[in-house]
């Protein structure tokens, strides 16, 4: 028995905080990243923006698109869309959920909270802003391992599925962006065919890999050298990483199956997955991907809108 | 910092730890020379421990202001309160004894009215009382009790004898932060806990007020639904709403959850509708039911009230309760516990003056500045006159406003309230506190071991209430062993 309250709360609960750690891992990532990357590419800090989907409200409050800009907006402002304030999010739905969660997950989720706040305006230099983005990464993987290791298997454990596995298939599919071609011009033409992927596509890769703990889970199953195409099958289509998009709607499906009333939902999430998994990478890279991305997240918000209308209180 | 207890002084007061500087009281022996003999580095560690504590585990209150609601950090001091198991278990019966003539006043008083028949108490007191629901004349409650859950304020005066200030018997809270306080001070002082004392413990209560809650249900089922209401996350007290929600099992529920089809009440869950037996309910009658009450609350629920009438959900405390916590009717508690149990009340009242009677009106105007003057129907500490400590400007207008609204004023001396000594900046110093148990009657009685003890955190000051800069103190029913 779960409140529709509860149940929404709970979602939002869990997509937040997946939403904070990849968010960090983004920045991570790109933070060493840039440095190795040569001096003209069009790979700037505003692609960051680009990717969370947040350039019309950076533009209307940054003119410059400098890296001090993007890391504050991303990390330490209250707008909305900051780690920060991700995390205030979610700490603010689980203060609203305590009486269904193991009395640990609100104390460190709550923890999580007051480090950043007071470390993050701090870690806009980039001195101490690794030694954060790692705490916060690690503390998230804490808390979804406290949930997952001490919270029953019951419908309020569906919802925190439900939330963290759509807001993981999305995530992956923006981190995609940041390695899709449509982002890298200045590499040059055919810089992601064939076997012609200059080094500093190859470094791009392996970031955009590592940015998902995923480089030695590729390097194990795909067992090629790292090849764009490659990746992005690998991140959009493996089943088996439980950081690809097709794994992450295949969980969603699972979850489904315990829920009452979930056909609606169900339906949205097959077409999803019907679109990822048919999706022939290579030639719709040749076209460029994003297209492709966005007409995908597109279909993974629609998820959303299915799961809200079918268990969430406003729409009853 | 370290404590010493020769330079600490309570002057004329009644302090509940150290008699008279350099000896403690025989209960608060061990404490004190354990505290003597911390060193500063020890003492600061347990302070800042204990707010560590309170931050992790996120307690805290919302205070209202000008710039928003904001969520505080709850104030505690880690001295602990300690009362000798022998008092608390008077008192105790004192407090049983005092909520059992209230429920038998208020079911009274919404049914025969036996007791305004026998001109015990003013027919015009409870006809003219905001608190008087009209809606719930000849409604009879399960086990005939209105009020199920009470906060009962006692101090203790110069003499060190407990007295009731007053009975809260509509939404009374607090019960979470003694609960938490206890659970920071065995952070704090395990030390204590283990070989010193035989301290009472307090952690029962949510399973007690559960036990309670569920006796109450109309359906004759195992596991009734029992459901906390609360006003949501901008309620000063949601906090407390959703710990006692989690500690009972229970759902927590916001009236959006909540829908009342053929006078049945519902909540609104992801199978669809579920039914609810019980509601513990932490919104004033007046926001209870916009189709009977207030027209214009968001926080309630429409036809519930009418599904409480017909005996399909339970509500605690019921609506109507609070007529008997009016400050006025206070004054009468003695009576009522003699008119219905014909015993003498064991805890006694303050000695209190009402502004209706005039002898008593004159007495009140006439010392206005040696007295403590209170409406009938504010709490939190607002809207009351502490004339010691008032100006002529603020003494004329109560005279003005007594004059012209007498059955809205009560009057008491002012008590000089007890002191326990807290841990300052840089030395322990004596603080004026009260102290709230909660009191449960359903089919049985309860009584919290101890209650939340609030402090006066400034200097000098009687006002304890958390929204006006008071602070809060564990509370040890300790053994004489």
């Amino acid at each position: 028995m779960l409140l529709s309250r509860v149940a929404e709360r709970v979602y939002w609960q869990a997509r937040y905080l997946e939403r904070v750690e990849n968010l960090a891992r983004l920045l991570s990532v790109y933070s060493t990243l840039l440095m190795d990357l040569p001096k003209g590419s069009k790979l700037g800090w505003h692609t960051l923006v680009q990717i969370s989907g947040t350039e019309k409200h950076f533009n209307a409050r940054y003119k410059q698109q400098s890296e001090r800009n993007v890391i504050r907006f991303l990390l330490a402002e209250r707008n909305g869309y900051s780690i920060l304030d991700c995390l205030a999010l979610t700490r603010e739905n689980a203060r609203t959920t305590r009486e269904i969660m193991p009395t640990e997950a609100f104390e460190m989720i709550n923890n999580l909270y007051y480090l950043a706040r007071d470390k993050a305006d701090k870690a806009v230099d980039r001195s101490t802003r690794g030694e954060l983005l790692d705490r916060i990464i690690s503390e998230c993987q804490q808390i979804t391992g406290l949930l997952g290791g001490c919270m029953s298997r019951d419908d309020a454990y569906c919802f925190v599925r439900l939330g963290r596995s759509l807001e993981r298939a999305d995530m992956t599919t923006r981190i995609v962006d940041v390695g899709s071609g449509d982002l890298l011009e200045p590499l040059g033409e055919g810089a992601i065919g064939e076997d012609q992927s200059t080094p500093f596509e190859n470094i791009l890769w392996v970031n955009v890999l590592r940015s998902q703990s995923g480089f030695q889970m590729y390097r194990q199953h795909v067992r090629e050298r790292i090849r764009g195409e490659d990746v992005v099958k690998f991140l959009l289509q493996n089943d088996q990483f439980p950081r690809a998009t097709a794994h992450n709607l295949t969980t969603i499906i699972k979850v489904l199956q315990k829920l009452p009333n979930s056909s609606k939902v169900k339906w949205q999430v097959d077409k999803t997955q019907r679109l990822v998994r048919n999706a022939e990478i290579e030639k719709k890279m040749e076209k460029g991907l994003l297209g492709f991305l966005d007409e995908l997240q597109q279909e993974i918000a629609a998820i959303h809108f299915k799961i809200a209308e079918t268990w969430f209180l406003a729409n009853k | 910092m370290r404590v010493n207890w020769k330079t600490y002084n309570p002057g004329k007061f009644f302090d509940e730890l150290i008699s008279s500087p350099g000896y403690a009281r025989k209960p608060a022996r061990r404490l004190a020379s354990y505290l003597k003999s911390l060193t500063h580095d020890e003492l600061l560690q347990k302070k800042t421990a204990a707010e560590l504590a309170i931050k992790t585990m996120g307690i805290s209150f919302t205070v209202y202001s000008d710039a928003g609601n904001i969520d505080r950090e709850w104030p505690m001091d880690i001295i602990p309160r300690l009362i000798s198991a022998n008092e608390w278990d008077t008192t105790s019966k004192g407090l049983e004894q005092r909520l059992k003539a209230l429920n038998c006043f208020i079911h009274d008083l919404y049914n025969d009215q036996k007791i305004l028949k026998d001109k015990v108490v003013p027919k015009e007191l409870i006809l003219n009382s905001a608190n008087f629901r009209k809606q719930c004349v000849g409604i009879k409650p399960k086990y005939n009790v209105w009020a199920h859950i009470c906060g009962t304020d006692l101090i203790k005066d110069a003499d060190g004898q407990f007295y009731v200030l007053e009975d809260n018997l509509r939404v009374p809270s607090g019960v979470s932060y003694m609960l938490e306080n206890r659970r920071v001070t065995k952070r704090v002082f395990p030390e204590l806990f283990e070989n010193n004392y035989d301290i009472r413990p307090v952690t029962e209560y949510p399973t007690q007020l559960f036990d309670m809650l569920a006796s109450l249900s109309p359906r004759n089922v195992k596991y009734p639904e029992v459901v906390v209401l609360t006003p949501g996350i901008y309620n000063s007290a949601y906090f407390e709403h959703s710990f006692l929600a989690q500690r009972m099992g229970a759902e927590l529920v916001e009236g959006g959850d909540l829908i009342v089809e053929n006078d049945k009440v519902f909540m609104r869950t992801i199978d669809g509708l579920s039914p609810v037996d019980v509601i513990y309910r932490r919104i004033d009658d007046l926001f209870l039911d916009p189709s009977v009450f207030n027209k214009d609350s968001v926080l309630g629920v429409s036809g519930l009230f009418n599904a409480w009438v017909k005996g399909n959900v339970a509500l605690a405390n019921a609506p109507g309760a609070g007529v008997a916590d009016d400050k006025i009717i206070y004054t009468y508690v003695p009576q009522i516990i003699k008119y219905y149990l014909d015993e003498d009340p064991i805890i006694p009242n303050v000695p209190s003056y009402l502004c209706i009677d005039k002898a008593q009106r004159d007495h009140v105007l006439k010392n206005l500045d040696k007295l403590v003057v209170k409406p009938a129907n504010e709490s939190g500490g607002y809207g009351m006159l502490i004339g010691p400590q008032a100006s002529k400007k603020e003494l004329e207008e109560f005279a003005r406003r007594i004059k012209a609204n007498p059955r809205n004023y009560m009057a008491q001396p002012l008590i000089a309230l007890s002191t326990v000594p807290i841990l300052g900046d840089r030395v322990v110093e004596p603080r004026h506190v009260d102290l709230r148990p909660f009191v449960l009657q359903g089919e049985k009685s309860y009584v919290t071991a101890g209650g939340l003890t609030r402090v006066a955190m400034v200097k000098g000051s009687y006002v304890v209430n958390s929204s006006q800069g008071g602070g809060s103190k564990d509370t040890w029913i300790v053994g004489d062993n």
